[in-house]
């Protein structure tokens, strides 16, 4: 009797844990950078993909770099399917072999009917990588505590806005945005940074806030260090800003002067598993409506040209139209610079030793 | 001598002195067994890795993976002008090879990497060229790869890739020492303007040498107040030193913000009660302060705890009978009852001193341009540049600086001497 009542509850379990099993293969693990930013993606591509198909996707955070990818490749134990980063690490991992090659032929048209290799921004499309948004570093200031900034020159300048100023802390994009403040045009950025003396003007122009300056490191700290007034100006990741002003109603303008924009994209780490259902995702993700979806709930632009006219209001506000809010809106970009992954993955080392040499001093 | 059973007889006859050692020696080796798992572990999770680490900082095979018959070729290169046609033809082919493997630490881009670090702007010359090598079908081999970049007709090229070539060398901890290599391969001091490391480690042993001190004034009075107050009144006490233990480190960072700041609790009290200006608010955080407030208050605790442990024991009659015999109290104390408790101060300030020198969360949040120290570096290459050897090495050398501390530390006080609790 004992016997019998074992052998089914192996049976029941074994059984049990196959059907498990086989739910489970199909769930996939989305990293991304947390925040407002995340929400977009479980809004517009996480729950509609789970209507679709069925599969879940777990959403994990991280702090952008190739650091976790590499550790889990190198290591053989891949736990993350899908990763959203900039396209400066997208290249890079390609390069160091941690990122599967991607297929793009396999991406859908655009609603339009358009191809993909098309539809899609130039440079969306990378060996390894399919691209997902524009979004942008750009200078935010307190309307209620000064008025009247007027472009990027006035974030240097100490005597006309004295208080003070947030920057990242790290090497990109702060020289191009002293250069830029000092008067270099965007299309010059790179060129004059490649020189030792463009090297040397862009940290002298740092040098005249730098004891005026809070340095953060994630993207939630500078709309926090503004609204404590520890700053009266700081660069800030335009969507985080614009949910700060948009939900929480604070009194922040941002400034697109000087704008430097960069894209962010997919990538899957090399040997990651359930890759079939990865790209189902990734094709999902990218098609033209999930891509205007998102932007409905953070303004960081499409990248397929066709999402651009879908793109309609916010989400928890019908009045609040979207487009003009995006980096890419004409508006915005009079004085906007790509950011040069290239030239980043040949200098980040270099720049980054000089800035901490720099900041220490 | 012939018997018919040797062993028994050899066994009655082994002096007791053999038969005990005999004894003592199973005893011993089951000792050990029982502290098997715990050497076990402490070989898996502390030498293995540290051996690991040691290793990273002087090994990287970034090279010869990639270019496996150049990293030979090249050797038999003098250094002078540019290698033979012959060396070319091997790299070349070499390269095209490498273009297409797609296996982690094999790539183009591995090695484009490892040339980067000695040579800053290198990078995209591998990358670039290796997408255009497979062109190249016929010599002159040397002329068509200068073609491709004329980066290639550059000796300093060559001659930092027959130095990576060799997978065990110096070139980490040249780095890590502020140092580099010039255009003619000879180890020269950086330019000044990129010199980071040895500062660092010079900063960070001595705010980690501040903030002891700071803690041994401040821990000392606290523990004998605990040693000496009643059990209800010291319990309590107690409570209160090992509240912040309970907390979240990254709480109580974020609570010496909301406190510290221009705009937080303690400026907004001064400004409330005239003390200061609403425009001379103190800047109290984001820099050295803010750094030295949070560590004290987070690592006084691990000073605290040995210093009690052992003023407990000090029995009270030790100072009456100094004070009976008509010593000063002063005086009493200086040599009856600060010798005494020498043992938890030299475990507490060898425990938070140790503590300090490692940490990295709290300087990074609270520390502002200041808050760089030699973990935060390390950190950085780990996480963000991924220059993992060069922060192997840093490491190392972060592990050579504390032993070497210890030692003299050793010398001074006595290790057997300390006393945790």
């Amino acid at each position: 009797m004992n016997k019998i009542i074992n052998k089914t509850l192996i049976a029941a379990a074994v059984a049990t844990t196959m059907v498990a099993g086989s739910v489970q293969a199909e769930d996939i693990t989305v990293v991304s950078w947390g925040g407002a930013y995340t929400k977009s993606q479980v809004e517009a591509y996480h729950k509609p993909w789970n209507g679709y198909t069925g599969n879940t996707v777990i959403s994990e955070d991280y702090n952008g770099g190739l650091a976790e990818i590499k550790a889990q490749v190198e290591a053989g134990n891949v736990t993350w399917n899908l990763v959203d980063v900039e396209l400066s690490d997208a290249v890079r991992g390609c390069d160091e072999g941690i990122l599967e090659v991607m297929d793009h032929s396999v991406l859908p048209d655009g609603a339009n009917g358009v191809p993909a290799a098309e539809d899609f921004l130039p440079g969306a499309l990378a060996e390894c990588a399919v691209g997902n948004i524009v979004w942008s570093t750009v200078f935010i200031h307190d309307e209620s505590k000064i008025q009247g900034v007027d472009g990027l020159k006035d974030f240097f300048d100490l005597n006309k806005f004295p208080g003070k100023r947030g920057l990242r802390k790290g090497a990109k994009p702060n020289l191009e945005f002293a250069l830029m403040a000092d008067g270099v045009e965007p299309a010059d950025v790179y060129e004059v940074l490649s020189t030792e003396a463009g090297i040397d003007r862009a940290f002298a122009k740092l040098d005249t806030i730098k004891d005026s300056t809070v340095w953060w490191e994630s993207g939630a700290q500078p709309p926090q260090l503004l609204a404590d007034g520890e700053v009266v100006m700081t660069t800030a990741y335009n969507g985080r800003v614009f949910n700060a002003i948009a939900s929480e109603g604070k009194p922040f303008v941002i400034n697109w002067d000087g704008q430097v924009w960069d894209l962010d994209l997919w990538v899957i780490p090399k040997g990651a598993p359930n890759q079939e259902a990865t790209m189902d995702f990734v094709k999902f993700s990218t098609s033209t409506k999930a891509l205007a979806d998102q932007a409905s709930w953070i303004p960081y632009g499409p990248l397929r040209k066709s999402s651009f006219g879908l793109v309609s209001s916010f989400h928890s506000d019908p009045s609040l139209d979207m487009a003009p809010h995006m980096p890419t809106a004409p508006a915005n970009f009079t004085r906007a610079l790509q950011n040069d992954f290239e030239f980043w993955a040949d200098n980040s080392d270099q720049l980054n030793e000089r800035f901490n040499a720099w900041l220490t001093k | 001598m012939t018997t018919a059973n040797p062993s028994i007889d050899q066994a009655n006859t082994l002096p007791l002195k053999e038969k005990l050692a005999k004894t003592t020696a199973i005893q011993r080796r089951r000792a050990f067994l029982l502290t098997l798992p715990l050497v076990l572990f402490l070989l898996i999770s502390f030498v293995f890795p540290i051996g690991q680490m040691l290793f990273n900082s002087i090994h990287n095979n970034k090279v010869s993976a990639v270019v496996p018959d150049f990293a030979t070729a090249i050797q038999a290169w003098d250094g002078q002008g540019l290698p033979s046609e012959a060396t070319f033809e091997i790299f070349v082919k070499d390269l095209a090879k490498a273009k297409k493997v797609r296996e982690v630490g094999r790539t183009v881009g591995n090695m484009a990497t490892r040339i980067n670090y000695e040579m800053p702007g290198s990078r995209s010359l591998f990358t670039k060229s290796a997408r255009k090598v497979g062109k190249i079908k016929q010599g002159p081999y040397k002329e068509a790869l200068i073609k491709i970049d004329k980066k290639w007709a550059n000796p300093q090229v060559w001659l930092t890739l027959q130095r990576a070539s060799h997978d065990i060398s110096p070139a980490f901890y040249v780095a890590a020492m502020d140092l580099k290599y010039n255009e003619t391969g000879e180890i020269v001091e950086a330019d000044e303007l990129y010199q980071i490391y040895l500062n660092n480690f010079v900063k960070t042993l001595w705010l980690a040498a501040l903030i002891t001190f700071i803690c041994v004034l401040l821990a000392y009075p606290v523990a004998y107040l605990l040693s000496v107050l009643p059990l209800r009144q010291s319990n309590l006490l107690m409570i209160m030193v090992l509240l912040p233990f309970w907390t979240s480190l990254l709480v109580r960072t974020t609570a010496w913000i909301a406190i510290l700041q221009t705009e937080g609790v303690i400026n907004d009290l001064l400004v409330y009660f005239g003390v200061i200006g609403d425009d001379g608010r103190i800047q109290m955080i984001y820099n050295q302060t803010g750094t030295i407030i949070a560590m004290v208050h987070i690592l006084l605790p691990f000073m605290i705890l040995p210093l009690y442990s052992v003023m407990k024991t000090i029995q009270p009659t030790y100072m009456r009978a100094a004070l009976s015999m008509g010593s000063k109290p002063f005086y009493a104390y200086r040599r009856v009852y600060l010798p005494q408790t020498i043992p938890g101060l030299a475990a507490g300030t060898l425990l938070v001193f140790i503590l300090a020198i490692g940490y990295y969360i709290t300087p990074a949040l609270v520390g502002g341009q200041d808050g760089l120290l030699i973990s935060n570096l390390i950190a950085y290459h780990i996480q963000k540049s991924l220059n993992w050897s060069l922060g192997a090495a840093l490491g190392t050398m972060l592990l050579v600086v504390v032993l070497l501390l210890y030692w003299v530390y050793n010398k001074l006080i006595g290790i057997d001497k300390l006393k945790f609790g």
